[in-house]
């Protein structure tokens, strides 16, 4: 079910559908979920779950060194209706959506000092987004911040990352019974902020969530954005975009656990590279537990490469544990922009730049509206419009 | 007039390693308001003739010149070309995923026109090219080329044709592939281009089933990289009644 197509020089495209008894996707993690980071090796580099990423380059999040000495500035802005509180660790609501899979997200949950939760009352209906604008003034910061979204209520979330960080955090989303809620986190870093997250949904009993992730800034930005469901009936959708620029490194490494039945999941992520030394790297696991009969899951991953120089990973990872299922598949592609069509479209007047910009506007564009938050769709597109014109 | 002037072309390719010259000293001159069909077996060199035209970076012109009323296209880049005047309507077109045709057309003519064209004429002007091309409306909507039919493909060419108004425009094997319904309603509009007057057309073709549709002044004869043969449409009828084989097998090709 895997395809491969046009791959350029200094791509990989790996994929797999794994029929297991026991799951490898657990098994090749170095160390089982924690919330304290001494359970976790420090890490060499040649791990599964790090072989990927820059080690050096992550200003000590992964080997104890970086202290918490910076500051982030943080507002949330937030509707009638929400509560957003300061609590401590020993607050329950903290870690149930998720248990940290990694040395970094155990790093950030054993170094936060308080955890912010951000409450919606059951069958509340915001009409207003709730928006979270954390902007980094420097040195290294951990943080806790959990959304608890009540039964039936609808919400959206934006969070956005800007300014100079380093940053390891954790963000639990508890989607209630029936509720639906969208979060778009937007990763618009300077270029020097090192970035790791894991993002941990539990999603309630006929509850749909989704999850934007947008990555354009950053020097190292890892995000894990995982996916549980707490009853059946649950739906998922997992979008992605990124932009990767010469010189970072920009990861994302997905998890859905189907452990109850009937549930969907849909993963669509996409990403432009341009520039020598931008590295994309896109993980796509996909469990389906012997439990999840009649699992409806798709995920895709597809890569445009701009320019020479840039490099892509792409391994999406099924694995099946029953038959009894509605659907399941998965595809990984990366395409280097292709000279044809650049040739078509000059061939018909188009000046070579505003041919690029065409092809990746329409690259991106049918994501962009599957987003369903106008303001944040705009500022996508026009994002995408100024990387367009660092290109050339 | 515009008038485009091809000297003594010489064309290789890449291919296996090794260099092929393909055009071996093309001359032709394609006046406004003419048409010349390019007519030649499969493999003479009449698609790379087409290509190198539009300035396809697959070719490479090794000697002669190449103008359009005395400006130089072979320094043009392939854009360039196309805003002087020159069109290639495309045996095979390539798919734009993402690229809907409606914004592909609009950024396209705002190129050659120099300006955007205001946007209520234009969508008239859109809307009445495709009615005459027998072409649904929700085309404009689908994206360039994409799951197109070969007879879709080829209505696309010549609307754009139609909308961008070229001095001179190629079309490479427009007819292939079509069947007699779809040949007729393209050839009519190439048809309503020419009957402008403001366009010199080069018609490359390999059979003369398209000329029964769109009359030609000239006729060339395409063999073993450049033209071995040209007359008036007659020659169409000798090629229609007996084949290339005089011109292959007369060593035109060694």
């Amino acid at each position: 079910m895997a395809e491969a197509q046009n791959l350029p020089v200094g791509s990989t495209t790996a994929g797999s559908v794994a029929v297991a008894a026991e799951s490898t996707v657990a098994t090749r993690m170095s160390a089982p979920p924690s919330f304290d980071v001494a359970d976790f090796p420090v890490p060499h580099g040649r791990e599964e779950e790090w072989r990927f990423t820059p080690l050096d380059r992550l200003k000590g999040l992964h080997d104890g060194t970086a202290k918490a000495d910076g500051a982030l500035k943080a507002e949330i802005d937030a509707p009638e209706g929400v509560t957003v509180e300061s609590v401590g660790r020993d607050d329950k609501r903290i870690g149930k959506a998720g248990t940290p899979v990694d040395r970094i997200a155990a790093q950030a949950f054993s170094s936060f000092e308080k955890a912010t939760v951000v409450s919606v009352p059951k069958e509340q209906v915001l009409d207003q987004p709730v928006r979270v604008t954390l902007h980094g003034e420097g040195g290294t910061t951990f943080g806790h911040t959990v959304f608890d979204i009540g039964a039936f209520a609808e919400a959206v979330i934006v969070i956005d990352h800007t300014g100079d960080a380093v940053r390891a955090a954790n963000v639990d989303f508890i989607v209630g019974d029936g509720a639906k809620v969208t979060v778009v986190s937007v990763q618009d870093w300077d270029d020097t902020a090192v970035h790791v997250s894991q993002h941990n949904a539990l999603v309630g009993r006929d509850a749909s969530f989704k999850s934007v992730v947008v990555t354009f800034g950053g020097d190292v930005v890892r995000i894990h954005p995982r996916v549980n469901y707490a009853g059946p009936g649950g739906e998922a959708e997992l979008l992605g975009l990124y932009f990767t620029d010469a010189g970072q490194h920009q990861e994302h490494r997905l998890l859905v656990d189907h452990n109850v039945p009937h549930c969907k999941s849909n993963v669509v992520y996409k990403g432009a590279l341009q520039g020598d030394d931008a590295h994309a790297v896109w993980i796509g696991d996909v469990l389906i537990e012997a439990a999840a009969e009649g699992t409806d899951t798709y995920e895709m991953n597809r890569n445009l490469v701009l320019t020479d120089g840039a490099r892509v990973d792409s391994v999406p990872n099924l694995e099946i544990e029953t038959g009894e299922i509605v659907g399941a598949g998965h595809a990984s592609a990366t395409g280097r922009f292709d000279d044809e069509q650049l040739f078509y479209l000059m061939a018909r007047g188009i000046p070579q730049v505003e041919a690029r910009r065409l092809v990746v506007r329409g690259f991106f564009a049918e994501l962009v509206q599957q987003i369903g938050v106008k303001d944040i769709e705009e500022r996508l597109i026009a994002k995408i419009e100024t990387e367009l014109e660092a290109t050339v | 007039m515009a008038t485009l002037e091809i000297r003594d072309l010489h064309v290789t390719v890449e291919a296996d390693n090794a260099t092929k010259e393909i055009l071996k000293g093309v001359d032709l001159t394609v006046k406004q308001g003419e048409t010349h069909a390019i007519m030649g077996p499969n493999g003479s060199g009449k698609s790379t003739l087409a290509y190198s035209l539009a300035g396809h970076p697959k070719y490479t012109i090794t000697s002669g010149s190449v103008t359009l009323d005395g400006e130089d296209v072979l320094e043009m880049e392939v854009d360039e070309r196309a805003r002087a005047g020159v069109f290639l309507a495309m045996q095979y077109p390539v798919e734009v995923p993402g690229v809907s045709v409606s914004n592909f057309l609009r950024t396209s003519a705002t190129a050659v026109r120099g300006e955007a064209p205001k946007l209520r004429t234009w969508v008239k002007e859109v809307k009445e090219a495709m009615e005459r091309l027998n072409m649904d409306p929700s085309f404009a909507e689908r994206n360039v080329n994409e799951g197109f039919s070969g007879g879709e493909k080829k209505r696309h060419e010549i609307l754009q044709l139609e909308l961008l108004k070229p001095k001179i425009a190629i079309l490479d094997e427009t007819d292939s592939g079509l069947d007699v319904d779809a040949l007729r309603i393209v050839s009519e509009g190439i048809n309503r281009v020419r009957e402008g007057g403001e366009v010199g057309t080069l018609l490359v073709t390999h059979y003369t089933r398209i000329l029964r549709y769109i009359k030609p002044d000239y006729v060339h004869v395409f063999a073993g990289g450049r033209i071995v043969e040209s007359g008036g449409a007659e020659l169409a009828d000798q090629l229609e009644a007996e084949g290339y084989d005089k011109y292959v097998k007369g060593g035109a090709t060694a």
